[in-house]
């Protein structure tokens, strides 16, 4: 015996034709996206919300570069420790949100983390940051052993 | 469906707006459109775009929003990389009820942020019952 009464299933309330549209909307983003990035989309539809993030180097600096849109310079949080840079923070909803009328919400909210392991040792005392357009800047100096350098040779 | 959808807008069809072959590429921001009872709020990001790189123009009845990245490239030589360096572009189509003259736009560390008031016919009104 089932202890569940059996249900009909609600048939008249399937509307096969709703969510296509927004359906169209998250394939052309897909095909938007390049190969790197498709691994932060996919943290994004599992609720997370993974940064965009760079990493460049000259001769003297490794710049970290990472997309934040929409933040306060004192939500972000940058720390170094053991080589590895990490930034974190938090994009805070400003608006007070009412039930029903937003009627598109692509943006995410909440907390991030992001942390990235440094090829080369870097200087802990030399880290400057900066945080312009919805853009964080993070310039390290390298090591003075991980700097290349000309070696002289002596021909006798 | 409702005001200010968006329209379809793959790389084909911008082609077919340039009316050339030429295709070029740009990234779709992602946004949020909410309503109030004087008008919209859309609120789209586009990190690396200042103030004077934002382009907002209403055609047809189409808002374009179109941003350029000035920070294209850092000094030296990437590493890794997850950012595109590429424009922005974003068309949704208009409301009529949208006031298209009072549109006011700005920046806010990377997010352009769009008041779209509603005409002043169409706004909520309450209306005085008299004796």
């Amino acid at each position: 015996m089932s202890l569940i009464r059996y249900q009909t299933p609600e048939l008249s309330t399937w509307t096969p034709f709703v969510g296509l549209s927004n359906l169209r909307d998250e394939m052309n983003r897909l095909f938007d996206l390049s190969a790197p990035a498709l691994g932060a989309r996919e943290d994004r539809l599992l609720g997370l919300w993974s940064p965009p993030l760079d990493v460049f180097q000259d001769k003297d600096h490794i710049f970290v570069k990472c997309e934040l849109a929409g933040l306060k310079k004192e939500d972000i949080g940058i720390s170094l420790h053991e080589n590895t840079l990490t930034i974190s923070g938090e994009r805070k909803q400003e608006r007070e949100v009412k039930e029903g009328d937003g009627f598109r919400s692509e943006r995410f909210f909440g907390r991030f983390h992001r942390s990235v392991s440094l090829p080369v040792p870097v200087r802990p005392d030399h880290v400057k940051a900066q945080y312009r357009d919805g853009i964080l800047a993070v310039t390290l100096a390298k090591a003075e052993e991980a700097k290349p350098k000309q070696i002289e040779v002596q021909v006798s | 469906m409702n005001t200010l959808t968006q329209t379809a807008q793959p790389a084909a069809t911008n082609r077919a707006a340039n009316g050339a072959a030429r295709r070029v590429a740009t990234v779709t921001p992602v946004a949020n459109i909410h309503e109030t009872a004087e008008g919209y709020i859309l609120e789209a990001e586009m990190p690396g775009v200042g103030k004077d790189e934002i382009e907002v123009t209403v055609e047809n009845g189409e808002l374009v929003i179109l941003g350029r990245r000035a920070d294209k490239e850092l000094p030296g030589e990437p590493l890794y990389r997850e950012s595109r360096p590429l424009d922005y572009r974003r068309v949704f189509d208009l409301d009529p009820s949208i006031d298209s003259g009072k549109i006011k736009a700005k920046m806010e560390q990377g997010v352009l942020i769009l008041t779209l008031p509603k005409a002043e016919e169409v706004k909520p009104r309450r209306i005085q019952v008299t004796d």
